[in-house]
């Protein structure tokens, strides 16, 4: 698949938004390392809407007619995309609510219920970005329940190490902060580890031979019938080397993983506190942005055995 | 009624005069204009409906050839409307035919990259996916001839390698053929259940080509004379 730069960006920007925001909450509820202050949660709370909606307008980009993009919200009923929509208008107003009873002193049920509803929502939201592209027949490596479960875990990872740079700039004890965000992405590595074995093995998919329907003998391609590209080369052509791959995964794993995990350990020794919280922040946004790209990059459309391959 | 279409692969040549009447009937039809991109350039590309590949089945010296003419499946369970998020995608209950809404489409590709067939083309210029409509603007024309009543490419092909009919009538020509040639329809693993069928190529008998047995006096002589008359 060919990897469009602005999906890549929503998907990490809004996975890190709502990851952030579901996690402040939970942080606000049990007052971890002391609780937050009034203005850090909002400041928290408008860092992690402006990730939501800056990334969802940059999926707008990807549109070749983005003025009928309001229509997307109609097929509630059949349609992911349609439900992932939906889902990120309804959390807009209850986080709103949940901000707006912090920043008024609204009483505590008010608060935490809009806030435990918001968070719940992000969840949904998430999962719906991944079943996007888990309920794909035509993409063997994306039709996997890990998929969903890769975007959750990665865009709670992303929150977690943004929720601890707000900790360390609050001056609150780290060390909740730094258990919860070890946890959080140790979980997301071993997801992503399974997801990186599983697309391995080819498994039961289709061939060249149940495309074309001639299952009795060896089939190849001759001719595609085409000069140059099409809408369908262009859009599912792209494929990327196996030993490219295999060093975008290393990559992942040392920027994604790796990395905030050590930054982890320097906040915790105390090591240069503020600095090792950004470079964490940074690396894992670095590292996400990579596991996306290859997340496209390594999926093969089944259309790809019309041009010539023999299994996808 | 579930119209579609039955494609003979053993008759198809590969002239690709389908997709070229596809393309006059449909870049003036409702659907129109397909989009050509550098028609006359380096790097010539365009939407189309109806693209034919060619395929070499087995190994010499029992290879074949297969020219394999593909448009949009009209499938059963059309994963592409299912996944559109606008509702620009829809398939006709009265027909079966999958059409798109031009007026509600947003480009945002999910339905192309939920077909396995590579039916549908995003056209660059209106910003909108497009793809056969089994000439939806042409088969209920009454003010055509009755016969003149079916798609661009069924009516074109000079080979007859393709038929139009409704799948759901037992007794149709196209169910009928279907059953006797033992059709088939492309990736059903993926249960899309597609409408069109294909007619698989027919086992024939091979084709000698070792020296030919000697004739007698008459066929020396005439061999004689036929060089004789070439130099």
């Amino acid at each position: 698949m060919h990897p469009a730069f602005s999906v890549i960006f929503f998907t990490v920007a809004s996975g890190a938004g709502f990851g952030l925001f579901s996690l402040l909450f939970i942080a606000d509820v049990f007052k971890l390392g002391g609780g937050f202050s009034r203005e850090a949660l909002i400041i928290g709370g408008f860092i992690a809407l402006g990730l939501i909606i800056f990334g969802l307008l940059s999926s707008t980009f990807h549109l070749a007619n983005p003025k009928n993009a309001w229509r997307a919200f109609n097929r509630f009923r059949t349609s992911w995309l349609s439900r992932e929509g939906v889902f990120a208008v309804i959390f807009m107003p209850l986080a709103l609510i949940y901000l707006a009873s912090i920043w008024f002193d609204a009483p505590t049920w008010l608060r935490d219920t809009s806030g435990f509803l918001a968070a719940i929502l992000a969840w949904i939201t998430v999962f719906s970005t991944g079943m996007i592209y888990a309920c794909l027949k035509t993409i063997r490596q994306w039709n996997t329940p890990l998929v969903p479960a890769n975007y959750l875990a990665l865009g709670y990872a992303s929150g977690s190490l943004l929720l601890l740079l707000g900790a360390v700039v609050s001056g609150l004890d780290t060390l909740p902060y730094i258990a919860m965000s070890a946890l959080i992405m140790s979980i997301a590595a071993v997801l992503k580890a399974i997801y990186y074995f599983w697309i391995g093995s080819p498994g039961l998919s289709p061939t060249i031979n149940t495309a074309t329907g001639l299952t009795r003998a060896k089939v190849k391609l001759l001719d595609t019938g085409h000069t140059h590209g099409t809408f369908l080369t262009q859009e599912f052509g792209f494929q990327i080397a196996r030993q490219k791959a295999g060093l975008l995964k290393v990559v992942v794993f040392v920027l994604g993983f790796a990395l905030p995990g050590l930054m982890l350990v320097w906040v915790f020794n105390q090591h240069g506190g503020q600095m090792a919280a950004i470079v964490a922040v940074v690396a894992g946004l670095v590292g996400a942005s990579v596991e996306r790209w290859l997340f496209f990059a390594e999926a093969r459309h089944v259309v790809n055995l019309y041009h010539g391959a023999q299994r996808c | 009624m579930r119209l579609g279409l039955v494609v003979d692969l053993d008759v198809c040549v590969g002239c690709h005069a389908c997709a070229i009447a596809c393309k006059e009937w449909n870049a003036s039809g409702t659907i129109g204009p397909l989009t050509d991109y550098q028609p006359y350039g380096a790097e010539p590309s365009g939407v189309w409906f109806n693209r034919i590949r060619s395929y070499e089945m087995d190994e010499y010296p029992n290879n074949k050839t297969v020219n394999f003419p593909m448009s949009c499946m009209h499938c059963e369970d059309a994963a592409c409307v299912t996944v559109c998020p606008t509702g620009a995608s829809y398939k006709r209950p009265e027909d079966g035919i999958v059409l798109i809404d031009q007026d509600k489409c947003m480009g945002c590709n999910y339905c192309s990259w939920a077909c396995p067939y590579g039916a549908r083309e995003l056209d660059r210029s209106s910003g909108t996916m497009k793809k056969c409509t089994l000439c939806v603007d042409r088969i209920y024309d009454q003010a055509l001839p009755v016969e003149e009543r079916q798609p661009a490419c069924v009516l074109t092909c000079p080979a007859h390698a393709r038929m139009f009919g409704d799948f759901d009538d037992p007794d149709s020509a196209v169910s009928r053929t279907v059953r006797e040639r033992s059709g088939f329809s492309l990736m059903p693993e993926l249960n899309y259940n597609p409408t069109n069928q294909y007619l698989p190529p027919r086992s024939k008998p091979v084709i000698p080509v070792g020296p030919k047995p000697k004739g007698g006096l008459k066929e020396s002589i005439k061999q004689f004379a036929n060089k004789l008359v070439r130099r």
